[in-house]
């Protein structure tokens, strides 16, 4: 009993894997060939990209704040307050801001696409689409991936800006230290492989936020109920597999560009 | 709409023939021992039908049996795991996703709940097709305005899906599935849940093309008012409406079947099916 339970779980898993798998390939390749819809895809970019502006600059800045009050209590106790604002940028370029960026935008924008499509499969519009002679896949998945990987590299790029601004802030009115000595930290003390790795994150984070929402979206099944099913599973999923992805592509950036 | 029908100008949602032998042309759509499941016991099971050209098929029986999943083999948006169907000759079974648009194209089809796209309007609903074409939107407009003249909706060119009613919506439907001059129509219920005065007016709709521009189509039904209205009435174009056909005779392009449980339990005419001895048909009339 227990093993067949265990069986049919992990056939599931692997099943699912799959589909992913083959769902995801498809959006991508789609892309090289005819039909591809431009205007689907600046309206993602501005439904993605400008709607989540607001939430990625105000955590940006708020975790740059944190930052910088944690690096106060710590590096008071060796003297060497004046790093913070090394600490800061590393931090927020390398990790925090890409990591939190994909986090944020997969909260919005992986159960806006799930919830979406989902709405659009039980109530059958995906098969009007298909029985009106257009492919679903291209008109709606691949100008979601696409936008939201374009999206996610400028959104990356604007929280790690407010992060540093964020520190800054907390450090010069907060702290009541030198506002030109942490400025000058933080751009001294950065390396193109901090840039680098920071900005190559947020392109596979954007592929897995569209990615896993379209998927979850579009195998909706149970009327609202599935619909509710759907967002959860997209949130859930598109996080856990980002921070698991962040944590792969950091061992690999690391090989690649050792610290000095 | 009141143009005769078979003039040039007439025929702006259908194969435009006039004259129907549906023994000398080849069928529209092909069922031959087509079977499909999906988790349990098969949904279809050996089923084997065909659809002639000028010819109105009515698919009748209960909730669940599988009505609209028959519909939805037919243009491939689902798969059989058994047996063959073909659509204008092209047997969908076989063919890939990208292979049935063309295909598509020439079927119009109309959803139990209208399936109308939330966040377009009444006249990109409308002209979605023609809208992927890239066709001029003064082209656009004019069809919009002709189809949504057709379903007497014209009001609502502009109006949001969200504002429209039940019935309105199904008419929207009907006119998107017509405004590409389909050459079967597929009706999915297309009076479900709807008040008796709005069905009659969506049947009339549904008689309109068949009699005024001889589309095929297979409409799915678990109304029997709206089934038999359809063989005992016609439309009358020079009214503008339905007229009862004189007592005895029936409109000899519509065919019935019945499904129960996943399998045909009958094929006929309406005398045939009036007439039948079968236990469930009876039950199912009565």
């Amino acid at each position: 009993m227990a093993i067949g339970i265990i069986e049919r779980t992990a056939k599931d898993i692997v099943l699912t894997a799959q589909e992913y798998s083959l769902f995801a390939q498809r959006a991508v390749l789609n892309v090289f060939r005819k039909p591809r819809y431009w205007t689907d895809f600046l309206m993602q970019c501005n439904i993605i990209g400008v709607g989540s502006s607001a939430i990625v600059l105000l955590s940006g800045f708020f975790t740059g704040g944190v930052l910088a009050l944690q690096s106060q209590a710590t590096l008071s106790q060796f003297g060497a307050t004046a790093v913070t604002g090394r600490f800061v940028s590393t931090t927020m370029l390398r990790e925090l801001g890409p990591v939190l960026t994909g986090i944020m935008v997969a909260g919005r924008n992986a159960s806006s696409m799930a919830s979406e499509l989902g709405s659009m499969v039980v109530t059958e519009q995906i098969d009007a689409m298909r029985a009106l002679g257009v492919d679903p896949m291209r008109k709606l998945v691949t100008p979601r991936i696409y936008a939201c990987i374009l999206m996610l590299f400028f959104l990356t790029i604007l929280a790690d800006a407010f992060g540093i601004f964020g520190g800054a802030f907390v450090t010069i009115f907060m702290n009541h230290q030198n506002g030109t000595q942490y400025f000058s930290q933080a751009w001294e003390h950065l390396r193109y492989p901090d840039i680098i790795q920071g900005l190559v994150k947020p392109l596979v984070s954007g592929y897995i936020i569209a990615s896993v929402g379209c998927f979850y979206g579009m195998r909706t099944t149970g009327g609202t109920e599935g619909v509710g099913r759907s967002t959860i599973d997209a949130v859930v999923f598109s996080s856990v597999i980002i921070i698991f992805a962040d944590f792969l592509l950091t061992q690999i950036l690391l090989t690649l560009f050792p610290p000095i | 709409m009141t143009d005769t029908p078979g003039s040039p100008h007439s025929a702006p949602y259908g194969s435009g023939s006039t004259t129907v032998d549906a023994a000398a042309e080849e069928p529209v759509v092909v069922f031959r021992n087509v079977s499909i499941t999906f988790d349990g016991p098969p949904v279809l099971n050996d089923i084997s039908f065909s659809v002639a050209p000028g010819e109105t098929r009515i698919l009748l029986g209960p909730a669940g049996v599988g009505k609209s999943v028959l519909l939805k083999l037919i243009n491939g948006l689902l798969r059989p795991d058994q047996g063959s169907i073909l659509l204008f000759g092209h047997d969908v079974a076989t063919m890939t996703e990208e292979q049935l648009f063309p295909l598509r194209i020439r079927t119009g089809m109309v959803f139990q709940e209208g399936a109308l796209f939330d966040s377009l309007t009444v006249r990109d609903n409308v002209a979605y097709q023609l809208i992927q074409e890239r066709v001029p939107d003064d082209e656009i407009d004019r069809r919009v305005h002709e189809a949504l003249t057709f379903v007497e909706l014209d009001s609502t060119f502009d109006f949001y899906p969200a504002s429209l009613s039940g019935g309105m919506r199904r008419r929207v439907a009907i006119a998107r599935a017509l405004i590409h001059r389909p050459e079967i129509i597929l009706y999915d219920s297309p009076t479900g849940g709807l008040d008796p005065i709005t069905s009659t007016t969506i049947i009339e709709l549904v008689m309109k093309q068949r009699d005024v521009y001889r589309t095929p189509s297979l409409l799915v039904t678990h109304r029997l008012q709206d089934a038999f209205t359809l063989s005992t009435h016609r439309f009358d174009p020079t009214l503008g409406r339905m007229a009862l056909l004189p007592t005895g005779e029936t409109d000899p392009n519509t065919t019935y079947m019945m499904l129960e449980e996943g399998r045909l339990i009958f094929d006929g005419s309406l005398h045939e099916l009036v007439h039948t001895d079968n236990k469930f048909v009876r039950e199912f009339l009565e």
